[in-house]
């Protein structure tokens, strides 16, 4: 390490205060060890980045939506309203409005990413599913916070964004209705319902952050994956210090990603949004076409494409249910894609289907859409179900190289 | 390693064959009560989140029917949902009461969903996804069956209100009404 740093503790060498402090309780210790010695596969890629990108994200998420609700009326006589005023009247409300909105987008497009480096590179497999499973956990989080937030502006789009998602549960046989009822707080969507999902939308990142501590405690028991997705724990020469490493390579990612994120809040912040949802919400008219966001249409493609309602509400849960699974339905022992020539293939064609998936569920369901959107939703099913295990059992992997060294010096010699 | 974890465990418990079932059998009493308890304490929580009592005490609504005309829909609104009162014209009774119970894919007559059968009264929410189907404006699509048709998922309403075609479950709801004067109905 550097010379001012004590290279047992990593703290600044002649500070008593941080020393008289690490000694009682050894916060300096532990953020050292997980943030700076952390050892790291010298060989991640830039599709590393969007772990730490996510957790900078989830930050300024929570920090713009603590300032939004300093501004925010929770009632259904006055939200419409204090939005358009945080908008128009408030100091740089405006700014502060878009970068949340956009943020959402953004943290979902980060965690997307990260999600399909881990399905690429068979992050999910041993030792690291319950690594997978928090991650899981963390998107389901994520999806609820974003469901409830959408809801507050009550425009047109997020009352019947509310009353369509609420809806689903109604198709539980028996208690479905007293459990709607329960949701609302009343009858139907109204000013009860619109209290609890701002309650809960403050609540719901806070438990995010909990849940990515753990996501980072089961991370760094056995490391990071890697693009070979071999052990580097055997050899030693593998690992490089996270810091300055890869802080430096996370801040140069978090640079680019911050340029596209700002392109958003300032040249097109409305571009993921719906312009329906300016017009205040109104019980008594459904807006001709109802669309989530982008980033739930994949599942609300699978939804619309079976025509049963409570087999649809299962096949749309289910698609995030069966990611659980993954760890045992995919049982080849090499977790990298670089390494299995026909899981790699099976990955593309899985991500071309969600993004089919995708672009279904913003389509009207019917004709020609509705039919791509069976297909796609089929398709998807087959992938986890029927696929991924026969090809985990039939397919010949290419060698794995010992090390991360092993193919360098390799090719070096020849 | 086992001989002393047992050593420690057993550790300062003469005759502790008899100890041991006692204070097992305190342990879970107590686990059992303190589960019970924690489960009685959760209860207002989850209840405080189901209707209030000032939501409950808006669930009636009167409604003037005198001035809607034959063939006229009109929206009213209770418990913060539409309800659809239809004016049905003697065709569109005809047609609801002819259709074969066994091409309904939720079978219910039409004799026992109207009280009166010129009047339809019925939830105007889709049992799908709780949309508000169309057909109560001039010009708006009516569906393939002349009642009311579903923009969200495309669910067809015949003119009875129920279910002939798309993913919705159930017929169009019927709340509980009743005609306490001729041109007045009650809602609720």
């Amino acid at each position: 390490m550097s010379t001012s740093s004590n290279p047992a503790t990593g703290a600044p060498k002649k500070n008593g205060i941080v020393e008289w402090i690490d000694y009682r309780l050894p916060i300096f210790t532990f953020m050292n060890h997980e943030l700076r010695e952390y050892p790291t596969p010298k060989n991640l890629n830039y599709w590393w980045n969007f772990g730490s990108l996510a957790g900078i994200v989830l930050v300024v998420m929570i920090l713009s939506g603590i300032f939004l609700a300093m501004n925010y009326t929770a009632h259904v006589d006055h939200a419409f309203v204090s939005v358009e005023r945080i908008m128009r009247d408030v100091n740089y409300g405006w700014l502060i409005r878009y970068i949340h909105m956009n943020g959402a987008s953004m943290f979902f497009l980060v965690v997307y990413i990260h999600i399909f480096r881990g399905l690429y590179y068979g992050s999910y497999k041993p030792p690291r599913e319950l690594l997978w499973w928090l991650g899981l956990v963390i998107l389901i989080l994520m999806m609820a916070t974003a469901f409830l937030g959408y809801v507050l502006p009550w425009g047109q789009m997020s009352f019947w964004g509310a009353t369509v998602i609420t809806n689903l549960f109604s198709a539980i046989p028996l208690v479905g209705e007293p459990i709607v009822t329960w949701l609302w707080g009343g009858f139907s969507v109204d000013n009860p319902t619109l209290n609890r999902f701002f309650s809960l939308h403050y609540l719901l990142p806070f438990v995010i952050v909990g849940v990515v501590m753990l996501h980072l405690v089961a991370l760094h028991t056995h490391g990071s994956n890697n693009p070979l997705g071999i052990d580097t724990k055997k050899n030693p020469k593998d690992s490089i210090p996270f810091h300055p490493y890869y802080t430096v390579k996370d801040m140069f990612g978090l640079g680019v990603f911050l340029v596209i994120y700002a392109a958003f809040v300032f040249f097109a912040p409305n571009f993921f949004g719906e312009p329906v949802n300016y017009v205040p919400a109104n019980p008594l008219q459904t807006p001709s076409e109802i669309v989530p966001e982008w980033y739930l249409l994949p599942f609300y493609a699978i939804l619309r494409s079976i025509p049963d309602k409570l087999a649809g509400v299962i096949a749309m849960f289910g698609a995030i249910f069966i990611l659980f699974l993954l760890p045992w339905l995919d049982s080849s022992k090499v977790r990298s894609a670089t390494f299995r020539p026909i899981y790699k293939q099976l990955f593309w064609i899985f991500l071309v289907d969600c993004i089919v998936l995708g672009w279904a569920g913003a389509q009207h369901p019917e004709g020609a859409p509705l039919l791509i959107g069976r297909l796609a939703t089929a398709y998807y099913f087959l992938h986890f179900i029927v696929l991924l295990p026969l090809v985990s059992k039939f397919e010949k992997p290419r060698a794995l190289p010992e090390s991360i060294s092993t193919p360098v010096l390799k090719t070096e010699k020849a | 390693m086992s001989e002393s974890a047992h050593a420690s465990a057993t550790h300062g418990q003469p005759g502790h064959g008899e100890g041991e079932t006692r204070r097992d059998f305190l342990a879970l009493a107590a686990t059992a009560f303190a589960g019970a308890g924690a489960a009685c304490a959760l209860w207002p929580f989850i209840d405080s989140m189901n209707p209030a009592a000032d939501t409950l005490a808006l669930s009636t609504t009167d409604v003037d029917i005198s001035p809607i005309a034959e063939g006229m829909r009109i929206t009213v609104k209770w418990r913060g949902k539409p309800v659809f009162i239809d004016h049905r014209n003697k065709e569109q009774i005809d047609q609801a009461r002819s259709v074969n119970l066994s091409e309904l894919p939720d079978p219910a007559k039409d004799e026992d969903r109207a009280q009166k059968a010129e009047w339809l009264v019925m939830v105007g929410v889709c049992t799908h996804l709780g949309c508000i189907p169309n057909g109560q404006k001039q010009g708006e699509p009516r569906g393939d069956f002349g009642g009311w048709f579903c923009p969200c998922h495309g669910s067809h309403y015949d003119t009875s209100g129920r279910i002939r075609r798309g993913p919705a479950p159930r017929n169009l709801d019927v709340p509980p009404y009743k005609f306490t004067t001729d041109t007045t109905v009650s809602i609720g």
